[in-house]
């Protein structure tokens, strides 16, 4: 039935839309902040999938039962925090100030020592957590068949996408990032400290990469080139969005998301090749992005 | 390229003294010697290294015609060099046409006429934007060769058969004498034209033009200079170059396959441009040598080459931007201020 197909392909695309949504808004925030387009949040995508298998095994090995496991994934996402000031201190501070070119390619340079990384701790073979999507459980609406797990993670995407904005409108360091967002000299003259503020809106960037990583984890599989591939689409999402636009991010997830499926489910063949033409021609027409003008 | 205080200078093509310029021949008398001889002294498999070298140093000319010279940061620049290689597999084993020299031209007429449409596009922005928008092109392609697999054979990609060099076949000799043999001198002559005829563009008022418009786009705009017009024409001569390096590279990989435009792949390119020092001309191939057999070493070693390959990476990045060559002509500096 044409009805049942279209909340199939609605619902699975805003499933994907919420994890892309997720490390599309850490890109954001990142370049709106530092300037710095991240190459490497697809690398913490792949780190918070295989720390999510981690943390479900653990749990399950000290007996919580299937249906808490998504306590578990939102644990390792946050977990890998401390990837970013590593990351940060450790190599991206060198750069500011430097030719964007140059950063992004320091960050290409922690896209490689990442998928090693992986390799080294978890090897080749992919890695999921059985039985987790299932013990969810599915509801039938109006005919079609939807896994309440996909639910779950677009309700806490939606959540998440709420505690941000909530952030960066409300609060007291919501307002440094939009300030530093919008005039760097200016709020630093203003004395707010660049150097706490860059890492902690790299470590805010990093968590929200291994959280969208962490929850996709039960629907899929973490392999090694998970990375690379996500950040193609994260790409594509915060072209179509707008560059450091956090609006864009969510709209840009939801339309890559939506596209995606229907690709899928009717020509297979379009799938990347029908989002980069419409990369390109948001590029080519409108280079500030569909939703861009609102900064971070 | 503001970030790097090393770049004008050293480009450009010096007027120095003649005992330099004397010592400047016989070097490269020595490097092409050292080539024409290599096969014949070390192994087949250094020469089989050197081969795929030759492939991607043409390719890396042209790219650092764009970064180098230009001032833009190519992330797709695979494209055209896939677009080579697939130009070789589709001439020899679909329309079973094999002369080299036909493949070449075709090559370069056809990437040129895809670059000159890309380009058109992406010169319209700069830094971050080419950057990305050279990016979404390759993935495209690259997409476009993994969906349409009837055309192209998907991610399994084509075999390579081997062409006909300047009208011989030589299909009945082994693999690796046609390599080692004919097609070793036949590449070497076609990248010693390539960057002969690159050395005429960069020195010429094209390239000079080139360069005034990475320093100071405005301050060319008002010299005169169509500032988006020449950035095309880069792209172009670019494009073009990355092709013929594409074909000399498909018979020698025998196997062409969609990773050749992936952006890991662009990556690359601009890793051994980086790594060799873009502000010197042959910085860029000097780079290419030096990570090819770098990886090879490496990958023998350990199957974690990518980190370490990454480390060096964000080392050069942070600490040497101008790379290789840019470290020795620093201490080539040092050791004449010493005299």
């Amino acid at each position: 039935m044409v009805l049942t197909d279209i909340i199939n392909i609605l619902l699975s695309g805003v499933f994907y839309g919420s994890i892309l949504f997720l490390v599309a808004a850490g890109l954001q925030v990142v370049f709106g902040v530092q300037k710095v387009f991240n190459l490497a949040c697809g690398e913490f995508y792949a780190l918070g999938a295989y720390t999510g298998v981690v943390f479900v095994k653990i749990a399950q090995g000290i007996g919580l039962p299937l249906l808490f496991s998504l306590l578990p994934l939102i644990l390792a996402g946050l977990f890998l925090f401390f990837i970013g000031p590593i990351v940060e201190r450790g190599l991206l501070r060198f750069v500011y100030g430097r030719d964007e070119t140059f950063q992004l390619l320091l960050t290409f340079a922690v896209v490689l020592m990442f998928e090693d990384v992986i390799r080294f701790i978890w090897g080749t073979s992919p890695q999921s957590t059985p039985g987790v999507y299932l013990a969810y459980g599915q509801i039938n609406l109006l005919g079609a068949i939807i896994p309440i797990y996909n639910l779950i993670v677009i309700v806490s995407s939606l959540v998440i996408a709420g505690l941000i904005g909530y952030m960066l409108v409300r609060t007291k360091f919501g307002r440094i990032i939009r300030a530093t967002a919008d005039n760097r000299e200016m709020s630093e003259a203003l004395g707010i400290n660049m150097k706490s503020v860059y890492t902690k809106v790299f470590t805010l960037g990093t968590v929200l990469g291994t959280l969208g990583g962490a929850l996709v984890i039960p629907a899929t599989a973490a392999m090694t080139e998970m990375g690379v591939e996500l950040i193609v689409m994260a790409f594509a999402v915060v072209v179509i969005g707008g560059l450091g636009s956090m609006k864009g991010a969510f709209f840009g997830a939801l339309v890559v998301g939506i596209l995606r499926a229907i690709a899928i489910s009717t020509y297979p063949e379009l799938e990347l090749l029908l989002i980069y033409l419409i990369v390109i021609g948001v590029l080519v027409f409108r280079p500030e992005g569909l939703f861009g003008g609102s900064r971070a | 390229m503001k970030a790097d205080n090393l770049t004008l200078k050293t480009l450009e093509p010096k007027n120095t003294s003649v005992s330099f310029k004397k010592t400047k021949t016989w070097a490269i008398l020595a490097i092409a010697l050292f080539f024409i001889i290599l096969p014949r002294l070390g192994s087949q498999y250094v020469s089989y290294l050197i081969l795929t070298f030759f492939g991607y140093a043409v390719a890396l000319l042209g790219f650092n015609l764009l970064f180098g010279y230009t001032g833009l940061l190519s992330f797709g620049h695979a494209l055209f060099l896939a677009m080579g290689a697939y130009t070789v597999a589709f001439f020899t084993s679909k329309f079973s046409i094999f002369p080299m020299e036909i493949i070449l031209l075709v090559a370069i007429v056809v990437s040129a006429i895809l670059a000159a449409l890309i380009g058109a596009v992406c010169v319209q922005y700069i830094k971050i934007y080419f950057a990305m928008l050279t990016l979404a092109f390759g993935m495209l392609f690259y997409s476009f060769l993994i969906k349409f697999y009837y055309v192209t054979g998907g991610d399994e990609g084509m075999r390579v058969l081997r062409p006909y060099l300047l009208g011989y076949e030589l299909s009945a000799i082994p693999k690796m004498q046609f390599l080692m043999g004919g097609y070793y001198y036949y590449a070497l002559v076609v990248l010693t034209i390539a960057t002969w005829v690159m050395w005429k563009i960069v020195s010429s008022p094209f390239g000079l033009c080139l360069m005034a418009i990475r320093d100071n786009p405005e301050k060319a705009t008002y010299l005169g200079v169509d500032v988006k017009r020449y950035r095309w024409y880069a792209f172009i001569i670019s494009g073009a170059y990355a092709a013929v390096g594409g074909v000399l590279l498909a018979p020698v990989i025998g196997q062409v396959d969609p990773t050749l435009t992936y952006w890991t792949h662009s990556g690359t390119l601009v890793f051994m441009t980086l790594l060799g020092g873009f502000t010197n001309f042959l910085g860029p191939m000097l780079g290419g040598l030096i990570y090819i057999f770098l990886q090879d070493k490496v990958m023998s070693l350990t199957t974690y080459w990518r980190f370490i390959f990454g480390a060096i990476l964000a080392f050069l990045v942070i600490v040497a931007p101008g790379g290789v060559a840019g470290v020795i002509s620093s201490l080539v500096k040092k050791g004449r201020r010493g005299i």
